[in-house]
């Protein structure tokens, strides 16, 4: 049913459906194909598509070819086909609510000047974010990048905490020490917002380790912990993406990489930076499989992210999952947003995820609207309620300001005193010389 | 103002061989230097500068340890404790901590089935399994940000950089994740890895391979620095850096890891922050550590003889340092001496300077001199890379200048 989310590398136009027992992808067999490269309505500026197209007769042409129209003709059938159950899909409503409205908020926020610095919101992807994250444990690890706080909200990070750490406010999630690119929750296995491009990545790839090396080494059989590692397009051209698809798929470690292709990485555009556009076929380089899901379904997402996660947790090792999706706003509250064609934001706009949940949902008889209105005026109420709360909060002490440099505080060294600098009692004052 | 001393040296005749007291554990500090000689390594060095000796010594110009001579190794047998060199030391510590502890477990470039390229892991990937002694990729800042992801979840991680150098690919993993990170997360993750290896200015490996590292690292904040000199102390810094909860740096020097010891039997730990004095004495203070410990004593030998009597500390932490014996030094002696072999600019040396000018000026009879290498990017040829480091003739004269 869903088999047009999973995409092999090997031959085209032929598709098989799925059984349910037998697992969604396989590196070594084609199960489906339909490899289909949305890409962005902007056409690199140079005349290379036919020249591609000319040496690999496989590639597509780079120009748009929606998956929607592939998605579209894949509608469940009968009630019996649904891909949820009205919990279910009530859940992913209200995630996917709370992500649009928090970041809504922030915008206003920022531009009330309540927040500073770089502030990236995640405004039209949020299927990725809340098809993957809604399927996690609380034991299962989340590592971000700088567009983070909807991934931290989907953890399970209460909005209060985030919105407070936006404000810079001793009750945020890192008591305003890390900022809208730096979340972190120890109690829900948020690992980070790493905001350099890349970076997270390899973290990931150790939060794993983890997991296997207490399976094997530590003895705790039970331990099928799993962590997701979210990034980019523009990461999916650095090294530590490479060298980490390598590592996991080596050792065979319970991690799934996301890549959220919005297909801008600030203003360079997929297309003009990526020499083989379609990121999932670098899975299967790496001996990994490779999927492509329509980034703006959610339930194509969670479908995909079912699989992986779940082979994660089977021992079975990585997987490499592009979701094709599109940012509503700039790269930033900071970015300007001139480069993107209006025609390619309007495609999108189109395909809104949050509508077409609510489409379906509606039309499948899953929920009516005056649910669904419901659910929109306790988020509305939810974020309200976190902006007064990080208003109403305290800003950092001077005394925060020397805490949490070192984990354990004599590292901070030995006064000329003798004493141990963390025992001076200005210390936590901050106002020891440091 | 040090840079004076720097082409300084060649006239000033030093005796080839030193005694040099590397242990604390039984002998007190204050023991006679003929005491010391029969007792402990002896640490070849040739620090002349004159050409004639330099060909008939090439062999002996950096600090490598011999054998003590046969009465030592003979009565060895009847003294408590056990010799081993100082690779064999880190390798102990590192077992022990491993049997100690179950989330210890080491990464890095040919760590497991081969040893580690100066052979501290050796044996122990056929002792706790691979996936303990995990053999890596080469792909420094991939396998180093593995490092940190597995400290966060709860593992004890010992990182180890196949030569120091190989880990400036790793910088931004060091740097932003282990350093910050905890800071950033408001305290709710550590970081309890240890990032070791070798470096230093070894013997004509090249630029690459011959870095001073320190000066990169000494600013990024969160990680905590120490190195090693002696096999007694680089088991115990090896114990304390894996247990300490913060990110530790521990600098080994590729010269050193032949030097020989006998250490204690007994388990030990080092103090991570805590400076070792080597040779108490009256007129001036030596900050010292790493290699350029055994090219102060070997100095130091040589100004005895002149009738000076240097106090001799190894910083041992280079971050923080340990103000309380340095600071307590000063005060005594109201001289100091620098000698290091990082980098000029920026280096351990100049960060050293600034906190003792600004804690204990007003005990300060002299400017502090500081000797540092020479910032260039260590070159291949052996007379270059000899005037690259600072040589125990240079001491000798430095000392003479202050004292005078």
């Amino acid at each position: 049913m869903s088999s047009a989310t999973a995409t092999q590398p090997l031959p085209l136009n032929t598709t098989r459906p799925r059984s349910h027992e037998k697992p969604l992808f396989d590196p070594l067999k084609a199960t489906t194909s339909t490899a289909i490269f949305i890409g962005s309505t902007l056409k690199p500026r140079f005349n290379s598509s036919t020249k591609l197209n000319h040496f690999n007769p496989h590639r597509r042409s780079a120009t748009v070819v929606a998956v929607s129209e592939v998605v579209k003709q894949k509608k469940p059938k009968s009630a019996s086909n649904l891909l949820i159950t009205k919990e279910e899909g009530l859940v992913l409503y209200e995630d996917m609510v709370l992500g649009r409205s928090f970041e809504n908020m922030c915008a206003q926020m920022y531009y009330r000047g309540k927040m500073f610095g770089f502030v990236h919101l995640y405004n039209g992807q949020e299927a990725v974010s809340t098809g993957f994250i809604k399927l996690l444990k609380k034991e299962d690890s989340v590592v971000s990048t700088y567009r983070d706080h909807v991934h931290a909200l989907s953890k399970g990070v209460s909005a209060r905490a985030v919105m407070s750490e936006l404000f810079g406010k001793t009750t945020g999630c890192c008591r305003g020490q890390g900022g809208s690119m730096h979340m972190f929750s120890k109690e829900h296995n948020v690992l980070g917002g790493f905001a350099f491009i890349g970076e997270g990545i390899p973290v990931a790839t150790g939060a794993a380790f983890t997991s296997k090396y207490r399976r094997e080494a530590l003895g705790e059989a039970d331990c099928d912990h799993v962590t997701l590692a979210f990034f980019g397009d523009g990461t999916c051209n650095n090294g530590q993406f490479f060298e980490c698809l390598n590592m996991a798929a080596l050792w065979k470690l319970p991690i799934v990489f996301v890549v959220e292709n919005n297909l801008w990485a600030i203003g360079m555009s997929h297309l003009r930076a990526t020499s083989d556009p379609e990121i999932w076929k670098k899975g299967p380089a790496f001996g990994m499989p490779g999927v492509h899901v329509d980034g703006m379904d959610v339930l194509r997402v969670r479908e995909v992210a079912k699989e992986a996660i779940r082979r994660a947790r089977r021992g079975e090792g990585p997987t490499l999952v592009e979701c094709e999706t599109y940012r509503f706003r700039g790269h930033s509250l900071a970015d300007p947003d001139e480069l993107r064609d209006p025609a390619e934001k309007a495609h999108y706009a189109a395909r809104d995820p949050i509508t077409a949940l609510k489409k379906y949902m509606i039309e499948n008889k899953l929920a009516n609207e005056a649910e669904l209105k419901a659910i929109e005026k306790k988020i509305d109420e939810v974020v309200e309620e976190a902006v007064e709360f990080a208003d109403a909060s305290p800003h950092p002490s001077r005394g925060q300001l020397l805490e949490n440099v070192f984990a354990d505080p004599k590292g901070f060294g030995i006064g000329p005193d003798g004493q141990y600098r963390c025992e001076d009692p200005k210390f936590t004052q901050g106002t020891a010389h440091v | 103002m040090a840079s004076i001393f720097q082409g300084l040296g060649a006239a000033t005749v030093l005796t080839p061989t030193n005694s040099i007291d590397s242990k604390k554990f039984h002998v007190s500090p204050r023991r006679s230097c003929s005491e010391r000689k029969a007792r402990f390594l002896v640490v070849r060095s040739d620090g002349s500068l004159n050409m004639r000796a330099h060909r008939a010594n090439k062999l002996i110009t950096n600090a490598v340890a011999t054998k003590p001579d046969g009465s030592v190794a003979s009565t060895s047998s009847s003294k408590p404790g056990h010799e081993l060199l100082l690779f064999e030391a880190l390798r102990e510590g590192l077992e022990e901590e491993m049997d100690r502890d179950p989330s210890v477990c080491v990464m890095g470039e040919d760590v497991g089935h081969y040893g580690g390229s100066y052979k501290v892991t050796r044996g122990l990937a056929e002792k706790f399994g691979d996936l303990r002694v995990l053999d890596t990729p080469i792909a420094e800042n991939s396998f180093t940000g593995m490092g940190i992801g597995a400290a966060m979840t709860g593992l004890r991680p010992v990182i180890e950089g196949m030569n120091m150098g190989f880990l400036l690919l790793a910088f931004n993993q060091i740097s932003n994740n282990c350093g910050m990170l905890h800071y950033t997360s408001g305290g709710q993750f550590t970081i309890p890895v240890v990032i070791r290896g070798p470096g230093g200015v070894g013997r004509q490996l090249g630029a690459e391979h011959s870095q001073r590292l320190e000066s990169y690292f000494q600013s990024i904040p969160g990680i905590q620095m120490v190195a090693c000199s002696t096999p007694y102390n680089a088991k115990g810094l090896m114990k304390a850096a894996i247990r300490s909860e913060n990110p530790v740096i521990l600098f080994e020097h590729v010269l050193l890891y032949n030097l020989k010891e006998r250490i204690p039997d007994e388990e030990y730990i080092c103090n991570l922050e805590e400076a070792e004095m080597v040779r108490p004495g009256e007129h001036v203070t030596i900050l010292t550590y790493s290699r350029m410990r055994y090219h102060v004593m070997q100095a130091a030998k040589t100004l005895v003889n002149k009738g000076y009597d240097p106090e001799v500390i190894d910083i041992r932490s280079l971050k923080p340092f340990d103000l309380h014996t340095i600071g307590n030094s000063v005060k005594k002696t109201h001289r100091v001496l620098i000698v290091e072999e990082c980098m000029r600019t920026g280096g351990i040396g100049a960060s050293l300077t600034a906190a003792i000018t600004e804690n204990f000026h007003d005990y300060l009879d002299a400017p502090i001199l500081c000797l540092s290498s020479q910032d260039v990017p260590t070159p291949y040829a052996g007379t270059l890379e000899e005037w690259t480091v600072v040589q125990p003739a240079q001491i000798v004269t430095a000392v003479e200048q202050l004292c005078r």
